[in-house]
């Protein structure tokens, strides 16, 4: 009989190298795959994660998608580290697209340097406003944030539904549902000539220093490490453990919504009924393949980005089903659970008498 | 000198035989791509144009080279994908939802020498088609179907979002629901999505139970149609005929039918006489079908849709001819007027024997 056996102690290395081991296994599973499917399995891989970067455009797309992906995965694995569950960041996203987008509509054709810094922070504001109520309602009332924050997600793609379809709609768009196209000065700037990749980039990356500094180098991030993993052990400490819920909540706010606001004055240019595949949900895979660790989320936000592009460019390239990009990305994380319960706990073949 | 002079020479002969040799290339195949919104496995839209599509690959064979990319985001993901298309020597690119209309415009401008076709869409340019259907005519048959079929008198219609394209075929298959059952209404549920089965199963028990006997849709699964067999209440098959799922309750269903026009536009192209243009085609052109009827369907019943359809097809019938009145009950289109294809481009209301209210 096959039993799982807690390990005295987990091994920090591997614990680092569990999302490597994960990648490793997921390849081979994919040649497995494509072998069945009777593809090349090489050219299928090349296809997959190599050839998306083989032209600058392709570099800097993967900079586009995974822009979002970092910015939350960043500000959830803080959250998650101090097990504050915030699943709504889909939610803030569309909040901070709404408050945005909103003040780049309200300032329409209106010229002037400080547009842009303004829709930034009307975005963050509106970010932390939506997480704001879960926030509250767990603090007062010990309401799940798990569930508010994500019922508040379709609230708020209502609201956004409601002003595309209503009061923002482009005059000149024959009823269809499209804010106007934002103007220059309400749209990021390009870091890179003739691609896509926006300034959004730019400040995911210094998200990523400014939290990895945050928590690892100040009492805040202290804090937030000792509630999440002894929260007894904080409250002895003095350590309130509301003002950490506020703390993470609000963080991880303030950074979907500035990424809501980084996709629509960015690649999308303009508000749109549903502006976001996914990216808040998404987001929760990259902060824990990334180790809830701020630079461990930047390469699985990365990746997760070339998964995407990879899926697309396997269709193109060799006419493969998008479906399996969804099987390649569920292979990746089976895989890292499985790794990480492995180096959790060890298997022991016990035979029945010993049971 | 005079040697340096011949190679001269040979190199320029060299230069003009590698020339020459340029329309070996025009035996290359035609690419052709597609972007779709949904799977190719939705059994409605996007099923539809994959059907297209293999139209294409059939007529040309290996002269033709097809591609597309499914469940594309209406977002900043298209405007990658299309141009990546565009980028890999794709000759036409035909992109099939209303959302892809401003990427596909934006991509058009960067690749001059690739045609674009935009469905649904009113941004045109030099390379920049756009084509949609008359679906509005089909609702007309299937709305005159519901009339004498309906026994409640309420029809539950899901709609995805509320755009003119929707409220169109709302509206259409009101007036003609109407014409023949006065009293009958049609009630709206919108699931904001154009490919969702749970929430479009979803909405049709919801309306079920609200008393409606006829299911109607405007959203690409199956899925309504599925509730309605086992609830056993008729329903209308949405982009492509889904007798299979539901062989007792589809009374008929609005076909799509694109693989004239993908396989026109791509022989144009092949032959170089492709230009920029802006079709609406219907019934007439057979751009919109009616699938078989369902066996439920009556004689007398077909009767009446064959007539209306034949009318819409011979020009003697307009789904918006006047009178028309609005939720408000006034007369908006006067009698022996129609709406204009501009006005219903853009239409916004809904007409009288709609339930609810617009969301705006």
């Amino acid at each position: 009989m096959l039993r799982l056996e807690r390990r005295p102690q987990n091994s920090r290395t591997m614990m680092y190298l569990s999302p490597v081991f994960a990648l490793a296994l997921t390849l081979a599973a994919g040649v497995v795959l494509f072998s069945i499917m009777r593809v090349d399995p090489a050219e299928a891989l090349y296809a997959f994660f190599i050839e998306p970067l083989t032209t600058t455009y392709g570099i800097t797309e993967l900079g586009v998608k995974a822009t979002p992906l970092i910015l939350i995965g960043v500000a959830l694995a803080i959250g998650f580290r101090a097990s504050v569950w915030n699943i709504g960041a889909e939610g803030q996203l569309t909040l901070g697209a709404i408050a945005g987008g909103g003040v780049g509509l309200a300032l329409y054709e209106v010229e002037g340097f400080w547009v842009l810094p303004l829709m930034l922070a009307a975005a963050i504001a509106g970010g932390m406003a939506w997480a704001a109520i879960p926030a509250f309602l767990r603090t007062r009332f010990n309401a799940n944030e798990i569930l508010v924050s994500l019922m508040l997600t379709y609230v708020a793609t209502l609201l956004l539904s409601y002003l595309v379809h209503g009061p923002w709609r482009d005059p000149g768009g024959f009823n269809f549902p499209e804010s106007r196209v934002f103007h220059d000065a309400a749209t990021l700037p390009i870091i890179v000539d003739g691609s896509r990749l926006h300034l959004g980039f730019a400040l995911a990356l210094f998200v990523v220093v400014a939290t990895w500094v945050m928590i690892s180098r100040t009492l805040i991030g202290f804090q937030v490490r000792v509630i999440g993993s002894a929260p007894r052990a904080g409250q002895y400490a003095g350590f309130s453990q509301n003002a950490i819920i506020w703390l993470t909540l609000l963080f991880g706010g303030a950074c979907a919504g500035l990424a809501g606001v980084v996709e629509v004055a960015g690649p999308i240019g303009q508000l749109l009924p549903s502006i976001s595949p996914g990216y808040g949900f998404t987001a929760i895979i990259v902060a824990f393949v990334g180790r809830l660790h701020p630079l461990g989320v930047l390469l699985a936000g990365l990746l997760m980005a070339l998964s995407y592009l990879g899926g697309e460019n396997a269709q193109i390239s060799l006419n493969l089903p998008l479906a399996v990009t969804g099987v390649f990305q569920g292979l990746l994380l089976f895989m890292l659970l499985a790794c990480d319960v492995l180096i959790r706990y060890r298997i022991r073949l016990r035979t029945r008498s010993a049971t | 000198m005079h040697k340096r002079a011949f190679i001269k020479v040979l190199s320029g002969t060299l230069a003009a035989a590698v020339l020459a040799t340029g329309p070996v290339s025009a035996q290359d195949p035609t690419k052709v791509a597609f972007v779709y919104v949904g799977p190719v496995g939705d059994h409605g839209w996007t099923y539809r144009h994959d059907v297209g599509r293999k139209a294409v690959e059939a007529e040309f064979g290996d002269k033709v080279e097809t591609t597309y990319v499914e469940s594309v985001a209406e977002g900043a993901d298209a405007e990658r994908v299309i141009r990546n298309l565009a980028s890999k020597g794709n000759d036409l690119v035909f992109t099939t939802s209303f959302g892809y209309m401003n990427p596909t415009a934006k991509v058009a401008k960067q690749f001059p020498d690739v045609k674009f076709e935009h469905a649904t869409g009113y941004k045109q340019a030099a390379n920049l088609a756009t084509y949609s259907a008359r679906f509005y005519e089909g609702r007309a048959v299937i709305g005159t179907i519901a009339g004498h079929m309906t026994k409640s008198g309420i029809i539950g219609y899901i709609g995805s979002f509320p755009i003119p394209e929707v409220v169109r075929g709302i509206n259409a298959f009101t007036i003609a629901m109407r014409k023949v059952r006065p009293d009958a209404q049609v009630k709206v549920v919108w699931v904001n999505s154009w490919y969702d089965p749970g929430k479009e199963g979803d909405a049709a028990k919801a309306l079920i139970d609200q008393g409606a006997d006829i299911i109607a849709q405007h959203t690409d699964s199956p899925a309504p149609l599925q509730v309605a067999e086992q609830r056993g209440v008729y329903a209308f098959g949405q982009a492509s005929d889904m007798r299979a799922f539901a062989p007792k309750a589809q009374l008929t269903a609005i076909v799509d039918e694109w693989n004239y026009y993908y396989v026109d536009r791509t022989r144009a192209v092949m032959e170089g006489t492709w230009q920029s243009q802006d079709v609406w085609l219907g019934l007439k052109e057979g751009m919109v079908e009616i699938a078989p009827y369902g066996d439920a369907v009556p004689e007398d019943v077909r009767a009446a849709a064959d007539s209306v359809k034949q009318a819409i097809i011979d020009g003697s019938l307009h789904p918006f001819q006047g009178p028309i009145a609005n939720q408000a009950g006034e007369v908006v289109v006067a009698e022996g007027e129609t709406v204009s294809d501009k006005d219903l481009l853009g239409m916004n209301w809904y007409v009288e024997g709609v339930q609810g209210e617009l969301p705006k």
